[in-house]
């Protein structure tokens, strides 16, 4: 395209006179999308499939086979690490609801000052890793921890709250229930308040009215986040292995792959079960809310109608609320009073307080949090460019084929780590470095481009709804005045995008600097390990625990602090546009 | 800055989004210095035929010709088609100033060039102390202006506005046309102004073209479209206009117009056949007479409206709307009244059925 002016084009240029229907236009978007579509291929669905594809072959012969799967449930240990994912999942997923449920209900049905506080309190859980607490569980909650120290005490009682798989749970219930929240405050939010007042008006009341009209209506919000938090809980893998739970999937793959080798097919028939788990369970949440969005279409309609609460009322709903934040808050604290201990074992609280862990941590874990900084800050480059690319080459153009980009960069949501882990491992083990002849899978390189199409799906989120929120007309005005496709997208839109890229960008960044289940498989040397594999290394003896929760203490501040820009910049960017409302 | 004025011709343009036609065959020749107007009801297909010319949209058959030159196949940015848009389009994130000058800047004429010339469109819409705020400071007027002054500085060939007064609250959008009409005669611009509201073509466009499901209904002068509407949906699209079916026979050599109901009317003119008959509210009296233009009728309904009364009287199996002028101490008509309408035909227009 040339930038001829209007003034001085003699007229329209021989490709410009070619009817476009019979030579399509091949633009810059065109190669962009091509590019996009082979990086997403070659990422992605290569890696998957071929995993998918060697849980079928028979290791020896290669012929296609179902033995694998035959053998996988012949073992009793399998077998049993099956029903325990399983198991552990619906568990966490019931937990979370009795965390979440009675939070959500005070907020909207009740006229309860604490609800700025639950609100916040819904966020604090995500912004940590789960992995990165557990060990601080494991000294609060354990066996020899303070709660049952402190019980054993007074009353001679020890519950195993951190035993085995009961651990597990409690760690991700307690790490996972904002998914559930979330949902379903937004989904009882959005209830019409008319819908209530016609069920009292035609003489339904109490529990009654709860359970035919409200709780249908909330149903769809609540299945949405539950489903999220059994996939997230199915696929994890650095929680169970911190507390060193092995006989679970995740954990298997690992294991197999790692200490057998990565022609060792029941890492990939794990793989494929975690696939399977996770397409059916969003499909099953996709099927439940298809044809069920009750969110209500009248303006000041929201909400359900809030009552004011009676005295003893008051005092319960304060006690359980405060009750719930100490249990959602004590990974926090005990990482930090961790990190901060000189010895804590076998006591309710640590001996003394130092910071010398912070010190050790610093001198032992540079290397980790500089490989963090470059791997999670090209992951999250790559990924807002690819994510703004594909957003304005689906929304703006007719690119065929356009809507596959956005499937494609989407289905990662489906993949769990351990799974794209294994893929790489197998695809890139047999292709070299460029200009060397060592294999890919060991190249650093490798773990961002991991990162990358791990966080993708979010970064595209946050730039397509950037875009949607350019007016198409703000274009079409800057094209009528001169301005080609590209002068027009780098001077309009990207500029009126920054607010949702650069949010993209940080919450890409923040939750890529804290992956662990993809990275463990990849990092092949400790020179190459990023912050979460330098906590892993740390956690795995008493000694280097400080050291350890000191940087988790980082890797939370990376994240809370990201969570805090990014909702800053978009809030900055609502208000910036207030203009462009003003039809 | 005056422009060498140029003119638009159109001929047999097509569109279609997918399946659907919306806008078939559409031939226009626009005058230069021209300010002609699109007229017609919402899907009409006068936005499209809009934004065709700008470039936007699908490709159109046809030819799109400006001062001579096709640009049916050209892109946007090289069409010199400025459009002045409906959400005025103004870029949030950029000065005043930087939206005014971003056209010239596009064409890449030097920093010394473009201030002067901003200044220049700014002082044009009367808005120079603005210069600096941002767009989001803006009223919706000064919001319009701006989008005109950014619009005209490039100096386009031709000026499209698309339903440009529609954001305006009523008082303002009256004083808005009258600025657009004087900004427009002052730059001798050849302008297309796209609106629904027929009072504002009425008033501003020299000529206008009346659309209804992507067709042209008719062209010419507000005053001829009115008074000579050439098929039913230009006569009930403009202003009030009651229908009467029927054909007009010839008696000898006197002409006249018999209703489907049998009540008959004498024509100066017309030629015989199946029609229709339009009146406009104004071109009837009600009289207690009946006479060789009079039709019977019975008042149905009778409504205030200040300069005058409307009443709904039911004739010749219709429901005909007439406005009488009201006087002070003159009486008005009961409703349930039997009364004579008399027809003044010769401002009747007969179209085909």
């Amino acid at each position: 395209m040339s930038n001829a002016s209007p003034h001085n084009a003699g007229g329209p240029s021989l490709l410009d006179r070619l009817p476009a229907s019979i030579f399509p236009r091949v633009t810059g978007l065109h190669a962009a999308a091509l590019i996009i579509a082979i990086l997403l291929i070659g990422l992605l669905i290569i890696p998957v499939f071929q995993v998918i594809y060697v849980a079928f072959l028979d290791p020896n012969t290669g012929a296609l086979t179902l033995q694998n799967f035959v053998d996988f449930f012949r073992t009793s240990l399998f077998r049993e690490s099956f029903w325990n994912s399983f198991y552990v999942s619906a568990m966490s997923v019931v937990f979370a609801t009795v965390i979440a449920l009675p939070l959500a209900y005070i907020t909207t049905r009740f006229n309860f000052a604490g609800s700025v506080v639950i609100q916040s309190l819904g966020f604090i859980p995500l912004i940590m890793p789960p992995f990165v607490g557990a060990v601080a569980m494991q000294l609060i909650f354990g066996r020899n921890g303070t709660v049952n120290l402190l019980m054993e005490e007074k009353f001679g009682i020890n519950i195993p709250f951190m035993e085995g798989l009961n651990g597990v749970i409690l760690v991700q219930s307690i790490h996972y229930f904002p998914f559930i929240l979330i949902n379903l405050s937004t989904s009882l939010r959005n209830i019409d308040r008319s819908m209530e007042e016609a069920a009292q008006n035609l003489g339904s009341q109490g529990m009654r009215l709860f359970r035919r009209i409200v709780f249908p209506l909330a149903m769809p919000g609540y299945v949405a986040g539950a489903a999220l938090v059994f996939i997230k809980v199915f696929d994890d893998l650095g929680t169970p292995l911190l507390l060193n739970v092995n006989n679970m999937l995740a954990p298997q793959a690992f294991l197999r792959i790692s200490s057998i080798g990565i022609s060792d097919p029941m890492g990939y028939v794990i793989s494929f079960i975690l696939v399977a788990f996770s397409i059916f369970s969003l499909w099953a949440s996709f099927l439940v809310m298809r044809g069920k969005d009750y969110s209500t279409v009248q303006k000041g309609g929201g909400g359900l109608s809030r009552r004011d609460l009676r005295t003893g009322e008051k005092i319960a709903a304060y006690a359980v609320v405060a009750f719930i934040l100490i249990l959602v808050l004590s990974p926090h604290i005990g990482l930090t009073l961790l990190s901060f201990a000189t010895i804590w074992s076998f006591a309710p609280l640590p001996d003394g307080f130092t910071l010398q862990n912070y010190v050790v941590m610093w001198e032992n874990s540079k290397q980790f949090i500089t490989n963090t900084v470059i791997y999670a800050g090209i992951a999250a480059v790559l990924d807002v460019i690819i994510g703004t690319a594909i957003a304005y080459i689906v929304i703006r153009t007719g690119i065929w084929g356009r809507k596959s980009l956005d499937y494609l960069a989407t289905a990662a949501l489906a993949v769990p780590g351990v799974v794209l882990g294994i893929g790489y491992l197998r695809v890139f083990h047999s292709i070299d470095i460029p200009f060397t002849d060592k294999p890919m899978a060991s190249w650093w390189v490798i773990i961002a481009l991991a990162l990358m199409i791990r966080r993708l799906p979010y970064a595209l989120r946050a730039c397509t709804a950037a875009l949607q929120q350019v007016s198409l007309a703000l274009e079409e005005a800057a094209e009528s005045l001169g301005a080609t496709k590209g002068s027009t997208i780098r001077r309009i839109v990207i500029p009126l995008m920054s607010g949702g890229i650069l949010a993209g960008f940080v919450t890409s960044f923040a939750t890529a600097a804290v992956e662990l289940s993809a990275t463990i498989m990849l990092v092949s040397s400790e020179s190459d390990a990023p912050l979460a594999y330098g906590i892993y290394l740390f956690m795995q003896t008493p000694s280097g625990r400080g050291a350890g929760a000191a940087l988790g203490v980082v890797a939370v501040i990376i994240v809370g602090l990201g969570t805090f820009l990014s909702q800053l910049m978009i809030e900055r960017d609502k208000k910036f546009k207030s203009t462009d409302q003003s039809h | 800055m005056t422009n060498q004025m140029v003119g638009i011709e159109i001929n047999d343009l097509h569109l279609s989004f997918g399946e659907t036609e919306v806008l078939t065959g559409v031939n226009l020749d626009i005058q230069p210095g021209e300010f002609f107007a699109f007229l017609g009801p919402s899907g009409s297909g006068k936005s499209t035929l809009l934004r065709s010319i700008a470039g936007f949209g699908p490709t159109p058959q046809g030819s799109i010709r400006i001062g001579g030159r096709d640009v049916v196949n050209l892109p946007p940015w090289k069409r010199n088609v400025g459009m002045v848009f409906q959400s005025y389009a103004l870029w949030p994130h950029m000065s005043v100033r930087d939206n005014v000058g971003f056209g010239l800047k596009e064409r890449k004429m030097p920093a010394s060039e473009i201030a002067p010339k901003v200044d220049a469109a700014l002082e044009l819409v009367g808005l120079t102390h603005l210069a600096d705020r941002m767009p989001n400071q803006l009223s919706g007027g000064q919001q319009q202006r701006i989008a005109l002054a950014r619009t005209v500085v490039v100096e386009p060939e031709v000026l499209l506005l698309d339903e440009p007064l529609s954001n305006l609250d009523a008082s303002l959008r009256v004083q808005m046309r009258r600025e657009l009409l004087a900004l427009q005669r002052k730059l001798g611009l050849t302008t297309i102004f796209v609106t629904h509201d027929q009072e504002e073509a009425n008033t501003t466009a020299d000529r206008m073209a009346v659309l209804d499901k992507g067709v042209i209904q008719q062209i010419g002068t507000p005053q001829v479209l009115y008074d000579t509407p050439e098929n039913l949906f230009v006569a009930e699209f403009l202003g009030t206009a009651n229908i009467l079916g029927g054909q007009v026979e010839s008696d000898g050599g006197a002409k006249r117009f018999r209703t489907s109901a049998g009540d008959v009317l004498p024509l100066s003119d017309g030629h015989e056949g199946a029609g229709s008959i339009v009146l406009r509210p104004q071109n009837m009296q009600i009289v207690d007479q009946a006479g060789a233009d009079t039709l019977p009728g019975t008042i149905l309904h009778r409504e205030f409206m200040g300069s005058q009364v409307r009443y709904i009287v039911r004739t010749s199996g219709t429901e005909m709307i007439v406005d009488q002028f009201h006087h002070v101490g003159h009486d008005w008509r009961d409703t349930g009244s039997d009364v004579h309408l008399k027809v003044n035909t010769n401002e009747a227009v007969i179209v085909a059925s």
